[in-house]
């Protein structure tokens, strides 16, 4: 798992006051810490802690990952369109990585 | 008596073709997936598999190899270039006569033209860019050529899927075939149908290709586990795509 990967969907505009789905998908291992490998050594854990977006500066929503989550965490949520401004999604994991993604949100009207 | 011979050897030839070209295609490995499943494969936000789609994409504009050469550099768009070609695989190369898949298809063609090393099968390269040709096709029938150079590899396909092997001595057709569309413990089986490979299976948490699938099939009925891009699997690869045939492409598709 070389490679980081993340696709973040929503739609490019919408009308004040309308709610909008986000949905957000990341590549990561999300090892739990508890399997072991074919030699019998623990695969140490590897997972991603905390999920935040920021709409036009203020957080939206924000979400604590557990070793519970699968690999390939996808997170759905909505929010509403108050003003045209930059989503910023970002993931953080227990390495210290952290992936940042930036969408702008057009709003009409 | 003649007649009646004759009339046994064209009922013969119809039973041996059925098979493969069945009026009413098959149903996918998606129709037994539950409701949500369903929903997450066909949207493109939700699809895991789209993630390799996605690193196929980057890779197929990446130059590779001492003279520089992308994909884009010989083919141009993939949208257009690639449109259909997934439906046609496995197939006969014709310089070497080698039968490949896609996979071998892609590795052929960076030895040969870009003079770069082959991916290695089932490194997440290879994985993206297979399924990002496939995803080209998508919801186009599988329609693959088994005559001609390819008709020694559909016959021993045809054998491969026919054949008991294993300690629990079944072949392939005793599941997907006389039990297809009925529970096996806690899941459905299907047809044997390789039209959304590479595939993101739950049970891997990831993409796989559809040699990692057979491996997976070969383990299970406790039989000899053959390689990636083995001949065996190329020539079961042939036989599942002509059974497929009609069914549309939906890699990535998402199986459990």
């Amino acid at each position: 798992m070389t490679l980081v990967a993340a696709r973040v969907s929503l739609p490019s505009e919408a009308r004040r006051g309308e709610v909008v789905e986000i949905k957000a998908l990341i590549r990561h291992p999300m090892e739990t810490g508890y399997r072991v490998d074919a030699r019998g050594q623990r695969i140490p854990r590897h997972i991603i802690r905390r999920f935040e977006v920021a709409y036009d500066g203020e957080p939206v929503f924000a979400m604590d990952l557990t070793q519970g989550v699968a690999a390939n965490p996808f997170v759905a949520f909505t929010t509403v369109a108050t003003a045209s401004g930059e989503l910023v999604f970002t993931w953080e994991d227990d390495r210290g990585e952290v992936v940042t993604v930036t969408k702008t949100l057009t709003v009409t009207g | 008596m003649i007649a009646g011979r004759i009339a046994a050897v064209a009922l013969m030839i119809a039973g041996a073709a059925a098979g493969a070209t069945a009026a009413e295609p098959l149903p996918s490995g998606t129709s037994y997936l539950s409701e949500g499943l369903r929903t997450q494969q066909l949207d493109e936000a939700a699809n895991p598999g789209m993630l390799w789609v996605g690193e196929g994409a980057r890779l197929w504009e990446l130059p590779q190899g001492p003279a520089g050469r992308s994909c884009t550099s010989c083919h141009g768009a993939a949208a257009d270039a690639m449109r259909g070609v997934a439906t046609r695989y496995p197939a006969v190369d014709a310089p070497s006569g080698d039968l490949l898949n896609l996979e071998g298809r892609i590795n052929r063609c960076r030895t040969r033209h870009q003079e770069a090393e082959a991916f290695a099968y089932e490194s997440d390269e290879l994985l993206g860019l297979t399924a990002f040709v496939a995803r080209q096709s998508l919801g186009m029938p599988v329609r693959v050529e088994t005559g001609g150079a390819a008709a020694p590899h559909y016959d021993a396909g045809r054998a491969f899927f026919h054949r008991r092997q294993g300690q629990l001595n079944l072949s392939c057709a005793h599941c997907h075939v006389d039990n297809a569309g009925r529970p096996l413990r806690g899941d459905t089986i299907s047809h044997g149908l390789a039209n959304g490979y590479p595939a993101y299976r739950l049970e891997w948490q990831a993409l796989g290709s559809l040699h990692r699938r057979l491996r997976s099939c070969s383990f299970g009925v406790r039989a000899v586990q053959h390689g990636y891009g083995s001949p065996q699997y190329l020539a079961l690869e042939l036989y599942l795509a002509a059974r497929a045939e009609g069914v549309p492409v939906e890699t990535p598709a998402i199986r459990r």
